[in-house]
């Protein structure tokens, strides 16, 4: 490694509440001897034994994680006053304590956005990204009777560019860190990524209308292009998209 | 077009079109101003060209209408966008440095700028185009733009204080354009990876040339620059109450202010 | 000991899927509404099946652990997915593709299955492409293709880094879809906990509802499992936190056969483990290997040196740096089978030659791509990989070269299925790593992503049909009335009582780290007798412990996270085991399974075809009884049976 790992001695606030109605808290906790090379999450892992070994009436905190290597979206929190805490282009499970100093008090929150109420904790509720998904955030084509991959070329360039819109995780940073609590970036991210490709242009114009009609309904604000979301995006998915979804939008309406 | 005005794109498509709207009067009331920096009489010539007819009438109520659209929606919006956010609010938030200040805080700086421009209608429009049009009359004549500006910026015992206020309220307006202007070319979809960092040096030059222009008449107004007795009639001479826009020297005997002043 | 019956289509290797399809039983579009299909996990196998069901008109119901069917972890695979369609022109074919991944597998899979893989294979890259996934593409406009570990050929393709995700997310975009259209019943956040069986066949599952705590049962027609492999017996895997062998255990207690259980893959290439806090090992993409060189020093003292940190790997001149698979392996190169690639490393830092402090690491070095290649490239090819090694490790890869180490990956063993992918229970489907069907011993790069969709979109939803064809009679059975439904609800609110009532003192992660650490070191890499029988004895010992000193707080009403973990390691418990007897019984070594007793003199895997070419797939027979051994022979006709050779071209 680097440098030689040092060890921390932190004092974590943490937000507990039972569930969803519950009035929740700032709790305080103590932590001692986290090396720099632990994960973020695993000195979360390592409060839970703490807090398993105590019996705290409050129990171990829940918060969501699953593959702890960036990629599945599951993981949020709110680190210091930052999505997915304080360092860039990664998610919470990737941030490691290094970027930290001993004797520090991190605060660490759930997301808060009316698009995502709290289960428990840490843990949000995100089924409002699915529902969008489901709204339109697909080709309407079945299995089978596809026509062969390379069939239709596409320039490198635009399937590069739907790529860096694919890249989006569902993690729900976006709207998270909006002051507007806009989840535009996340769908933004898919109509581009889709309306780019041509196998998804056919249907843009119904996609980029059904999608939004979903986002509205599920209590998601409006865009004020602060571009917040991008900057704490783990996976840098630009505003950009946001100027595509708009533009897709203004096209399909213009047409009907 | 069903319901688009309902969906959250259409509202801030609304808003990129007011204010794309809004800016080209901004542009258009910069032009007419630097006029008075030439010539007062020009400047006055303008003023009576947009006064009380049809057409400045009809501008003034599209105008009003672009305003009211505006304003009505920033309101919706944001009144929407609080509720999205959630009752709950974080203990605390550092946003990564690269979020514009304006860009969070777009309500306040239009409702400072829109503080501003009631004390501008209170003190120019109410005094010209409405003058005009409800036949009342006022310290100096409707069309005498020049004197009014002349008056508020430098003879007046406020002088200092609307100067300052001015200047506050341009430094507003400065900032709502500078995010405003690149945020209403996205909205409408007008923008991409290449385009974004161009769109806000351009929004960065015009506003800066906007609102540095509206300055600039300010403060040179305040520093007397503005002489309504110019190269126009002479007001002790012929004893006329308005200003007759002939070509110096003045003439009393084709002046036709000169004969109702007498 | 009896035969298991593998219902292998009759014909030439080439015709049998065809064949197949062409004389199976098909259900009516009208008859397709009457039948109901629970598909439980929802990650490339899980929801390309869902989706592929439902829009043929079956009614699905879906069911994943995760808060979201897109998290599955086939999220995390990175390198790409192989297809034989020889854009490249590089000589390959579907026969090359069957014949490397047999030959990948070390002849331990079954024929018919593979060849009908790699046959599929090439749909599947054109129905993601209409899906808009965006695979990496050449200026002409074209699909582009790499090469990987196992093959001579590049068939290999590829979004970035990140192809696991874009595949998974077409083949959620579909299951989204149909979940719109009400085709499918998604459950989130919900885990089975049981199977439900009437009359001898499969009807449905239990589940409890992470959220609330409240167990439910749900009635199919026929229930397919997706649930992916349980390297997380090893408690450190390149695993999901989630990921676990609980539905397949669940099966196996109810009768379905758990085949090759210990065959296991241990990746080269993740980065090595740091404390002993660690939750989970970070895999760094096999496709690194294309361009980065492994090495180790080739003087003991300079490995010394390096383990103490007084020098760095950029003080050491080429030519005292051993690249040992180079040198080992001239054909193959750094692209040899994980399994060789992994036990070379091990095989080097037992000898002393590891590179850092705990010396368990070997090199991964960039130095020559980039100098042969600029920069550019290897950043184009890799940057979010190296990125993310930054992240973890904070040493910048294009400066100073990748540490990396072998690590659990990736299950080849799994649910005994057929050529139908239907388990030993009629009306049990098991699909993708769930069930142990195409890799034998060993797992070809980019060959899991194939599997998974494979199954999930070309095989199941024409071989479900074949047994659902005289299953729309079966009217819908209500599970609030229904006797053996009421029944394995009770057996589950039992079981959780029994983990709830423990009360003990040790944490749930205590005792897995204690089972992970018995498996890594008694049944990892280098496997021996006295090794197996040692492990047997201790996970035994750790699961009357963990009986009587799991201590789980909170209640089984509502969220409990460590409930749900210890309802997963009394799985693993009995599931280790039984890797370990498995590995016991197999005196070989072949592919991921090696056995130190039975290696060539030059150190390589010696297997043993004349006694151990068979499937071996374990019925259970109750809780601390001994299972019992199924054999199913393996015949192959279409390919020459070899000893594995990755050193010469010819």
């Amino acid at each position: 490694m680097a440098e030689g790992h040092k060890s921390l001695n932190l004092t974590l606030r943490v937000w507990r509440q039972a569930n969803r109605q519950a009035k929740g808290e700032f709790k305080v906790y103590n932590v001692k001897d986290i090396s720099t090379e632990a994960s973020f999450l695993e000195m979360m892992d390592i409060l839970n034994e703490q807090l398993i070994n105590e019996q705290v009436p409050e129990g171990p905190v829940a918060f969501d994680h699953d593959c702890r290597e960036g990629i599945c979206g599951m993981c949020s929190l709110f680190i210091n006053g930052r999505a997915h805490g304080p360092d860039d282009d990664i998610t919470t499970c990737q941030l490691h304590m290094r970027k930290f100093n001993d004797g520090d008090t991190i605060t660490i929150e759930p997301w808060r956005s009316g698009g995502f109420p709290i289960i428990k904790d840490l843990m949000v509720d995100r089924t409002a990204y699915d529902k969008i998904m489901q709204a339109g955030g697909f080709v309407s084509v079945s299995t089978g009777g596809v026509p062969d991959a390379n069939a239709i070329p596409i320039s490198k360039v635009i399937a590069d560019e739907a790529m860096d819109a694919a890249a989006c995780i569902g993690c729900g940073a976006c709207a998270a860190t909006c002051k507007n609590g806009s989840a535009m970036l996340f769908v933004s991210a898919k109509v581009s990524q889709l309306a780019l490709l041509p196998q998804g242009k056919v249907e843009a114009a119904k996609r980029a209308k059904a999608m939004v009609k979903k986002m509205d309904e599920l209590g998601f604000g409006n865009c004020t292009n602060t571009g917040a979301c991008e900057l704490e995006c783990p996976k840098s998915v630009s505003i950009s998209h946001i100027a595509r979804l708009n533009r897709e939008f203004l096209k399909a309406n213009i047409k009907d | 077009m069903k319901g688009f005005f309902k969906s959250s794109i259409g509202k801030k498509v609304l808003m990129s079109v007011s204010g794309l709207f809004l800016i080209l009067f901004l542009l258009f009331h910069l032009c007419m101003n630097l006029v008075v920096v030439f010539s007062a009489s020009a400047y006055n010539e303008v003023c009576a060209f947009l006064g009380s007819n049809w057409y400045a009438v009809a501008g003034t109520m599209v105008l009003a209408a672009g305003f009211l659209v505006h304003i009505v929606y920033a309101f919706i919006l944001t009144a929407q966008n609080r509720k999205a956010r959630g009752t709950d609010r974080y203990d605390n938030q550092n946003l990564p440095a690269g979020v514009e200040f304006a860009s969070k805080n777009m309500l306040v700086l239009g409702v400072i700028v829109c503080c501003g421009l009631l004390v501008h209608f209170g003190q120019f429009w109410a005094k010209m185009m409405y003058a005009e049009l409800a036949g009342t009359e006022g310290q100096f004549a409707p069309t005498d733009g020049a004197a009014w500006i002349n008056w508020y910026f430098h003879d007046s015992p406020l002088a200092v204080a609307f100067v300052i206020v001015y200047l506050v309220w341009f430094a507003a307006l400065w900032l709502h354009l500078n995010h405003g202007f690149w945020s209403a070319f996205h909205t409408v979809g007008l923008s991409n990876n290449v385009w974004i960092p161009r769109l806000k040096c351009i929004a960065k030059w015009f506003s800066t040339i906007i609102c540095a222009g509206f300055a600039f008449v300010v403060i040179f107004a305040a520093c007397g620059g503005i002489n309504t007795k110019s190269d126009c009639c002479n007001k002790e001479k012929c004893g006329a109450k308005t200003e007759c826009h002939q070509e110096a020297p003045c003439n009393p005997q084709t002046c036709p202010n000169a004969e109702q002043g007498k | 000991m009896a035969q298991l019956d593998s219902k292998i289509p009759e014909g030439d290797l080439k015709d049998k899927w065809t064949n197949y399809k062409e004389h199976q039983h098909l259900v009516n579009p009208a008859n397709k509404r009457k039948i109901d299909i629970i598909v439980v996990g929802t990650g490339l196998a899980g929801a390309s099946a869902a989706a592929s069901l439902a829009e043929m008109g079956f009614k699905v119901k879906a069911f994943c652990y995760q808060d979201s069917p897109r998290r599955a972890h086939s999220i995390a695979a990175q390198g790409g997915i192989n297809a034989a369609k020889n854009y490249p022109n590089d000589g390959d074919s579907v026969y090359r593709l069957f014949y490397d991944t047999i030959k990948g597998g070390d002849y331990r899979a079954r024929e018919a299955n593979v060849y009908r893989l790699a046959e599929v294979s090439n749909l599947i890259i054109d129905q993601c492409v209409a899906q808009g996934v965006p695979f990496a593409r050449e200026y002409g406009g074209l699909l582009a293709n790499r090469s990987f570990g196992g093959a001579l050929v590049s068939r290999t393709f590829y979004a970035r880094g990140q192809t696991g995700q874009q595949l998974l997310l077409g083949a959620y975009s579909a299951l989204s879809r149909q979940i719109g259209l009400g085709n499918v019943e998604m459950h989130s956040r919900t885990e089975m906990m049981d199977l439900v069986m009437v009359d001898g066949r499969c009807r449905g599952i239990v589940t409890r509802d992470l959220l609330t705590g409240e167990i439910k049962s749900h009635f199919a027609h026929c229930v397919i499992l997706a649930t992916g492999g349980y390297g997380n017996v090893f408690f450190l895997s390149t695993n999901a936190m989630g990921s676990n062998g609980s539905a397949a255990m669940k099966a196996y207690r109810k009768g379905a056969y758990f085949a090759n259980p210990c065959m296991v893959q241990i990746h080269p290439t993740c980065i090595p483990q740091h404390g002993n806090y660690q939750s989970k090992l970070t895999l760094m993409s096999e496709s690194l290997r294309n361009d980065g060189r492994i090495w180790v020093p080739k003087k003991k003292e300079d490995a010394e040196k390096l383990q103490k940190g007084l020098i760095t790997a950029n003080d050491i001149p080429d030519e005292d740096r051993d690249f040992y698979l180079e040198r080992r392996y001239p054909a193959f190169g750094n692209l040899v089978p994980r399994d060789v690639a992994s036990r070379a490393a091990k095989e080097r830092c037992d000898a002393g030659f590891g590179v850092n402090n705990t010396g368990l690491a070997v090199f991964l070095d960039f130095k020559y791509a980039i100098q042969r290649l600029g920069k550019d490239v290897i950043e184009q090819r890799y940057g979010n990989l190296f990125q993310m090694y930054q992240k973890i490790t904070n040493d910048n890869p294009y400066e100073t070269p990748m540490m990396i180490y072998p690590a659990i990956h990736y299950t080849m063993g799994g649910l005994w299925v057929d050529y139908e992918l239907s388990t030993s229970i009629p009306g049990l489907f098991a699909a993708g790593e769930a069930n142990f069907s195409d890799h034998g011993a060993n797992r070809l790069g980019a060959s899991a992503l194939m599997q998974g969709l494979a199954d999930g979109y070309f095989v199941l939803p024409y071989t479900v049909q074949e047994y659902l064809a005289d299953q729309f009679n079966v009217p819908r059975m209500n599970p609030a009335e229904h006797e053996e439904f009421k029944k394995a609800e009770q057996d589950v609110k039992d079981w959780i009582d029994k983990l709830m009532n423990v009360k003990g003192k040790e944490s749930v992660d205590s005792i897995h780290k204690r089972l992970g650490h018995i498996m890594w070191e008694n049944v990892g890499m280098g496997r021996t007798k006295e090794s197996l029988e040692t492990a047997i004895k201790e996970i035994k010992e750790l699961r009357e412990e963990f009986w009587k000193n799991v201590f789980i707080p909170g209640s089984k009403d509502g969220l409990n996270v460590e409930l749900e973990k210890a309802n997963r390691v009394a799985d693993f418990l009995e599931l280790g085991e039984l890797i370990a007897r498995d590995a016991l019984h197999r005196e070989e070594s072949c592919g991921g399974h090696f056995r130190l007793e039975h290696q060539t003199e030059e150190g390589e895997a010696k297997r043993d075809d004349e006694h151990f070419m068979y499937v071996g797939a374990w019925e259970y027979k109750g809780y601390n009884q001994d299972p019992e051994l199924h054999k199913e022979d393996l015949n192959y006709q279409y390919i020459k049976v070899q000893q594995r050779n990755y050193k010469a071209g010819k």
